[in-house]
């Protein structure tokens, strides 16, 4: 028996949510007194790979071949299917990303494994059954899932999970799968990032606005104050829907739902659609000119006030903690 | 060109969630229902590419017959026929595998379904459809157009996205971006009413998981309310009440 964490990277290397990933797989392992296994598959060094035993990873499969370095759902999914088979995983871990939304599905079906998506916390385990809780209705509830099944897989939410950082090292292992071409039939052709940006699923801290802001010019506020927090920004869902803002920054119902530690949310009244999206974050903070504004109900700070007065004056405070601290 | 649509019927995005039987079950009372807000954009987007007699579109729902609504309006925004598997959804591996039954050898060249449904946020359909159908699937995309018998697709990725090529047959889920949700008119509504829908019974699924329990999240303590002035106080309390910066 073991515990097998697939550790997804991002042009090479990992993001902190995947070190949350192996430490939520690590109290797994803990749990069931079973060796944490990570599995990497591109472009990642191995300075890189060892840092995983950090958080509790005993042992990392490294796949490298030049046909795997950009992300082929299939190959990919077969892959750390063959991979939880022969290490004899019960359980496979990945992050609720993206990608891991394309792949977590693929793994169980392979594997016949009930699946736990959206996980946010670590599982009752009892009589080989795990209970999970997960965020279900867009944030507005949470559910219960019971994994019946023999194996299990389950994709952790981003930031639902401290990192447990350990001082230790992995273990680096060659793993070289056995793959059908068949399982090559979507072809990358370019991946598009903007580096200059906090990617808004899991960021820490996110700075949102709404129709207060009047208009798509008055951002540049919004993402001067993002930019001296080390924020993503985000908006709601008319602002996107005018084009003011793209779709990936819509956050509520129909865009994603976010569970930062801070969510500064800027103009925005807080239709229950909205606030589905946020009711996962840890600190919310609201500004508004209507002091009736439905979000300073689920709000930890508000300040009643003009966006256009109150922003500067904010932007001059962050800069002058930022010269302090 | 042959395209299958999935689609749920979900709680609408107003609607209050609580639960009933000591929070065993989501207590549907008063509950308006309307077809999942992603699987509008999957039926819109696969509208368009079968018009001008490009192809055709089918719609699937697994659920029972209080669905029938949801299914019509699909219907009427513009899919040609529908097929229900009469059945509760259990779980995403239950539904997965009514659709791929049905599929398997009925040659659609695309699936197509909303990024995730909006009451358990599963985003798992497509996925566990392309792998019981042996096919290649994309998740959560936000640009779908074809050439010949192959797809250009943008997928999104944590900060940025990823432009993809990928031959028929294939499953991808879709979200904003794809097409803009289309309101049925007038003649819609008429004809949906005639287009045929057809019943079929479920296969037996093996039971992999079990939702229990449920449960809404806690309330938030009181808010702290500052002046329009109080900019720098904000920081401070930011910083050493929540400790979040």
């Amino acid at each position: 028996m073991s515990v097998l964490v697939y550790v997804e990277n991002t042009g090479g290397k990992f993001k902190k949510s995947i070190f949350e990933v192996v430490s939520y797989a690590a109290a797994v392992s803990k749990q069931l007194n079973t060796e944490l296994i990570a599995i990497s598959i591109g472009d990642v060094g191995p300075t890189d790979l060892s840092k995983l035993g950090n958080y509790g990873a005993k042992r990392v499969l490294n796949v490298s071949n030049n046909q795997l370095k950009s992300f082929v759902n299939q190959a990919y999914a077969s892959i750390i299917a063959e991979a939880a088979k022969k290490e004899d995983a019960n359980v496979v871990i990945l992050s609720n990303s993206f990608t891991g939304k394309g792949l977590s599905p693929r793994i169980a079906v392979k594997l016949s494994a009930g699946l736990a998506d959206g996980a946010i916390e670590l599982p009752k385990t009892d009589n080989n059954i795990f209970t999970i809780k997960k965020s279900a209705f867009s944030g507005k509830a949470f559910a219960t899932i019971e994994l019946t099944s023999a194996i299990k897989v389950i994709a952790l939410n981003p930031n639902s999970f401290q990192i447990n950082d350990l001082n230790e090292s992995a273990i680096i292992e060659d793993f070289t799968p056995e793959f059908k071409e068949s399982d090559f039939r979507t072809m990358v052709s370019e991946i598009v990032r903007a580096s200059d940006k906090i990617a808004l699923p899991d960021a820490e801290l996110v700075v949102s606005a709404g129709r207060g802001m009047k208009g798509p010019e008055n951002w540049v506020m919004i993402e001067e104050l993002a930019k001296l927090l080390g924020a993503a920004t985000a908006c709601s869902k008319p602002i996107s829907d005018a084009g003011w803002r793209p779709h990936e920054e819509h956050v509520g119902q129909t865009g994603i739902a976010v569970s930062p530690n801070l969510y500064i949310a800027i103009g925005i009244s807080g239709a229950i659609q909205h606030l589905a999206g946020v009711s996962s974050s840890k600190t919310i903070v609201v500004i508004n000119k209507d002091p009736e504004a439905p979000f300073f109900k689920v709000a930890d700070y508000g300040i009643v006030g003009d966006a256009f007065d109150v922003i500067p004056k904010l932007i001059e405070a962050v800069k002058a903690y930022k010269a302090h601290s | 060109m042959k395209i299958l649509v999935c689609v749920s019927n979900v709680p609408d995005t107003t609607a209050k969630i609580s639960f009933s039987g000591d929070n065993t079950q989501f207590n549907a009372a008063g509950v308006q229902y309307i077809l999942n807000p992603y699987d509008e954009i999957a039926l819109a987007r696969a509208i368009e590419l079968a018009e001008n007699g490009k192809g055709t579109v089918t719609v699937i729902h697994v659920g029972e017959i209080n669905a029938e609504p949801t299914i019509r309006k699909a219907l009427a925004i513009g899919a040609d026929d529908a097929v229900r598997i009469n059945s509760a959804a259990r779980d995403a591996y239950f539904v997965s595998n009514q659709i791929a039954s049905y599929a398997k050898d009925k040659g659609f060249d695309m699936i197509l379904t909303g990024r995730e449904s909006i009451d358990y946020n599963g985003s798992q359909i497509a996925a566990m459809l392309g792998e019981l159908l042996d096919i290649p699937s994309i998740s959560i995309i936000k640009k779908l157009d074809i050439e010949g018998d192959r797809a250009n697709i943008i997928r999104e990725i944590e900060g940025g996205k990823e432009i993809l090529n990928v031959s028929f047959p294939f499953v991808a889920s879709c979200a904003e971006g794809v097409a803009e949700s289309k309101i049925p008119n007038m003649r819609g509504i008429m004809s949906a009413r005639t287009k045929a829908l057809e019943v079929l019974e479920p296969v037996t699924v093996e039971q992999l998981t079990k939702y229990t329990s449920y449960s809404v999240p806690a309330p938030r303590g009181t808010v702290t309310m500052l002046l329009d002035n109080e900019a720098e106080k904000l920081v401070n309390l930011l910083h050493s009440e929540a400790k979040v910066i």
